[in-house]
């Protein structure tokens, strides 16, 4: 059974999302999405500075099986990449929820952080899938 | 719901992730596809490969016959136990299948064909049998378990019976030997010693976990990808196909044109298409830039698409990203590839890539 942190927020495509608290939100892929993926050997982060459109594919995640896209949660701007994962993509693996998170974003809607699926609607989703 | 080997049961107990392949239900890795790999360049792995057929040939002409089907020269065989690999072409000069033959004795060979074009491949046997006094016999009573890496062999031999083991020990590279219904051959497809055994269906499960309790680690199908790659072995279906034959493969060194008279099935048509010259040529690949070398991937020589990648991944033993690939006769020793629109810059080399536990190919 996959970890679903209840303080995260969460996407249909896997993505997870903390609110920072500070007008940023820090972005990954969950547990199950690595699990999923397998043995992860290449992160492509997005460039710092980049506006993002919600749901808009923005980093690439390469596992020994396959690449895959990740999808920007929120509309808004890039402010920050995960640099240790270009040396160490394996923390994704690691540590999906902490350590292997992948860029922060501030959103240009704060709001819209509460339309994310909460823990219990992420559970839901993933049961669906099974 | 695909066929399951006498394995799979085995491989549900360890928690292998179980993916479609060839029309059967195989493990894909059973946690760590990368600990796998490293496993078998480091110490040894077992990975099940009862999907695959073997196919025994025997009759007053098997020789013949298999001189005719296969591109490759059976005749090489001179000594009991002796393993040839080879592709069985169409009369276009495709491959229908790659395939290794074992000469068993006068008269008796094994063939061992790949899972998903088993089906295909004995039809065009049947096919191709007319006129010779010869016996196909598709063994699927037997089970096979590849134990690779530089322990593999030292975990094996005990666990065979002592004739068996005993044959085995004394086995050369590219060699088999047999007892009763046991077959074990010092062959592989990792690049690292070891043995491949054929054995009754209904002892598979017995070896299989006498081998774990030896610490040989179970390998799922991606560790096999990820290590026949790095050992510059083709792959059936994607290297190359009932379209692309063995001269644009980089399997030219398994076709036989001597003798001349050797009429095989695809002779005529691999002689005009060296006669025709500006053959592709099939390259290995390490990536210099960042990303991911993948199939389907386009390769670009002096700016221009003229190449695709037929095989790629990430390469473990090495730490960074290889392929093989199919491009244009005019490629020097660079090109790029093309990464999600983005040319990234490769170096071309010659596989393979790592052998007996090493690299062989720096990456810097």
């Amino acid at each position: 059974m996959s970890d679903i942190p209840a303080d995260l927020k969460y996407t249909k495509s896997h993505e997870w999302v903390r609110d920072n608290g500070d007008g940023t939100v820090t972005v990954g892929i969950t547990d199950h999405a690595q699990e999923a993926l397998g043995d992860i050997v290449f992160v492509e982060t997005p460039e710092v500075g980049r506006q993002v459109a919600a749901a808009e594919a923005c980093a690439v995640v390469e596992s020994v099986k396959a690449a895959s896209d990740i999808y920007a949660p929120l509309a808004g701007e890039v402010v920050e990449a995960n640099e240790a994962l270009g040396d160490a993509p394996e923390l994704l693996n690691a540590s999906a929820h902490a350590e292997g998170w992948i860029f922060r974003l501030a959103p240009s809607d704060a709001a819209a952080l509460d339309a994310l699926l909460d823990a219990a609607a992420y559970a839901k989703v993933l049961e669906e899938e099974d | 719901m695909g066929s399951r080997t006498p394995l799979f049961a085995e491989h549900v107990r360890l928690g292998a992730r179980i993916v479609p392949f060839g029309g059967w239900d195989m493990p894909l890795h059973y946690g760590s596809q990368l600990e796998e790999h490293h496993a078998v360049r480091r110490a040894a792995g077992m990975f099940d490969v009862s999907h695959m057929r073997p196919v025994d040939i025997e009759g007053v002409q098997a020789r013949d016959f298999l001189r005719h089907l296969l591109a490759n020269d059976v005749a090489r065989l001179t000594q009991p136990g002796k393993a040839l690999y080879s592709c069985m072409l169409n009369p276009e000069g495709g491959v229908i299948d790659d395939l290794i033959v074992y000469l068993r004795g006068p008269e008796h060979y094994r063939l061992v064909v790949n899972a998903a074009t088993a089906a295909k491949d004995l039809d065009w046997m049947a096919q191709q049998r007319a006129g010779f006094a010869v016996d196909i016999r598709p063994r699927e009573d037997l089970a096979m378990i590849a134990v690779q890496g530089p322990e593999a062999r030292t975990k094996t031999l005990p666990l065979l019976a002592a004739p068996l083991a005993e044959q085995a020990q004394a086995l050369a590279p590219f060699f088999a030997t047999e007892h009763e219904d046991w077959f074990v051959g010092r062959t592989g497809y990792t690049g690292e010693d070891g043995f491949e055994i054929m054995l009754p269906a209904t002892e598979a499960a017995t070896l299989w976990q006498a081998l774990e309790q030896a610490g040989v680690q179970p390998c799922g199908l991606g560790a096999r990808d990820t290590l026949r790659l790095e050992a510059g072995m083709n792959l059936y279906g994607q290297d190359m196909d009932e379209e692309t034959g063995p001269l644009e493969a980089g399997l030219g060194w398994t076709v036989a044109w001597e003798p001349a008279e050797r009429d095989f099935i695809g002779r005529a048509a691999l002689s005009a298409q060296r006669e025709r010259g500006g053959l592709r040529r099939f390259v290995g690949l390490v990536l210099e830039g960042r990303g991911v070398l993948r199939g389907h991937q386009q390769v670009l020589i002096d700016g221009e698409v003229d190449g695709e990648i037929t095989s790629g991944g990430f390469a473990p033993t090495l730490g960074g990203s290889i392929a093989l690939a199919r491009v244009a006769p005019t490629i020097g020793e660079r090109c790029a590839v093309l990464i999600r629109d983005k040319a990234v810059p490769a170096r071309v080399v010659k596989p393979p890539f790592a052998r007996h536990g090493k690299a062989l190919i720096d990456l810097a």
